[in-house]
């Protein structure tokens, strides 16, 4: 029999970071999915190193969640024991990696805002998120300049490469501005210096990203729609599916050891 | 994947406390900032290295196997040319 989803005290500060667990697990699952299937083995072990840094930034950030709720939860029952509704992670993280145009495409994308979104929360007035960054920053740094090389490859490589990282361009923008929206209850924690204001971040990563879009013959879309929903639980189809899977153990044998 | 696109690199690493980069292995990669990304992520994941070079495997002239008895044999009758008919004091270090 499934186990039933857990009950989260969502105060601001517990949100604020489940939305960065969240975005974490979610993006290192979907680059764990590669493994064994990357276009080379180089490759493979590339992927495989990004989703582990990623799982370890969700994994600390689950467990300062779990100490700032101070309820019966950790970070093991608020990966596997909460529904799609209660995650909160960014939209774009949790497409499907398409071909490998695609999952660069969306790994520039977010690389791109963490590196400089963990730059500036390490000057954060909470040691654990300050610390949390400091070690965070370091990882996406490498994943921006790992997938910055891939996009001008596959940009400025064959007339196929180019025409699939476009359409993954094309297909993605729309889910980047969810990356800089910000809601009432972090407004106050960023007041209080715990949190940044993500606004701050679109200047610098407008550039980063059009500056490497630009040099691998790319363009970015004219569209400034943008679609939102992970942060309140509303999700595409598509984190359903990834949860199926990532939950099915804990789900099926609750408390399950080996 | 050998293809033509994919050239072989040769990777060397200098662990943290080593004095010389160490060959460890090899990888294919399309160029040069490719491979160095490469043998980051596939021999330094457990922290081994503080530095790494990357070689082109084409680049290396090897000796030919078939012609070990003539470049190697004659130097192991030569004991006296190890250095261990004496004592090297503390105070000179690494040799």
């Amino acid at each position: 029999m499934a186990v039933a989803s857990i009950l989260v005290s969502e105060t601001p500060l517990v949100l604020y970071t489940l939305r960065r667990a969240d975005d974490a697990l979610i993006l290192g699952h979907r680059l764990s999915e590669w493994c064994g299937h990357a276009p080379m083995m180089e490759e493979d072990m590339a992927l495989a190193n990004m989703g582990l840094d990623l799982l370890g930034q969700a994994r600390e950030l689950y467990a300062y969640a779990a100490k700032v709720e101070g309820k019966d939860n950790d970070e093991d029952k608020f990966a596997y024991l909460r529904d799609v509704r209660q995650y909160r992670n960014l939209l774009l993280l949790e497409q499907p990696n398409g071909d490998f145009a695609r999952t660069m495409v969306r790994q520039f994308f977010y690389a791109a805002f963490a590196d400089l979104y963990w730059r500036a929360m390490m000057q954060s007035g909470d040691p654990t998120l300050a610390a949390i960054a400091a070690k965070s920053e370091k990882e996406s740094a490498y994943h921006v300049r790992h997938s910055s090389e891939w996009m001008v490859r596959l940009g400025d490589g064959t007339e196929e490469s180019h025409r699939r990282a476009q359409s993954a361009i094309d297909d993605l923008w729309a889910y980047t501005g969810e990356m800089f929206h910000l809601d009432e209850g972090e407004r106050g924690l960023i007041d209080a210096g715990i949190a940044i204001d993500p606004a701050k971040l679109h200047a610098p990563w407008l550039k980063t990203v059009s500056g490497v879009v630009n040099e691998a013959t790319l363009a970015l879309p004219k569209s400034n729609w943008m679609q939102q929903g992970g942060r309140d639980g509303r999700h595409s189809e598509h984190l359903g599916h990834l949860l199926s899977e990532l939950q099915s153990m804990p789900r099926t044998f609750p408390g399950a050891t080996w | 994947m050998a293809t033509p696109n994919m050239p072989l690199w040769e990777v060397f690493i200098r662990s943290r406390n080593g004095l010389a980069h160490k060959h460890v292995g090899s990888l294919h990669a399309a160029d040069t900032t490719l491979a160095l990304q490469a043998a980051r992520d596939i021999y330094t994941r457990r922290g081994e290295g503080l530095s790494i070079w990357v070689v082109p495997s084409n680049a290396i002239t090897a000796s030919d196997p078939s012609e070990k008895g003539m470049m190697f044999e004659p130097a192991e009758s030569k004991i006296y040319r190890h250095p261990t008919f004496y004592d090297v004091p503390d105070e000179v270090g690494h040799m």
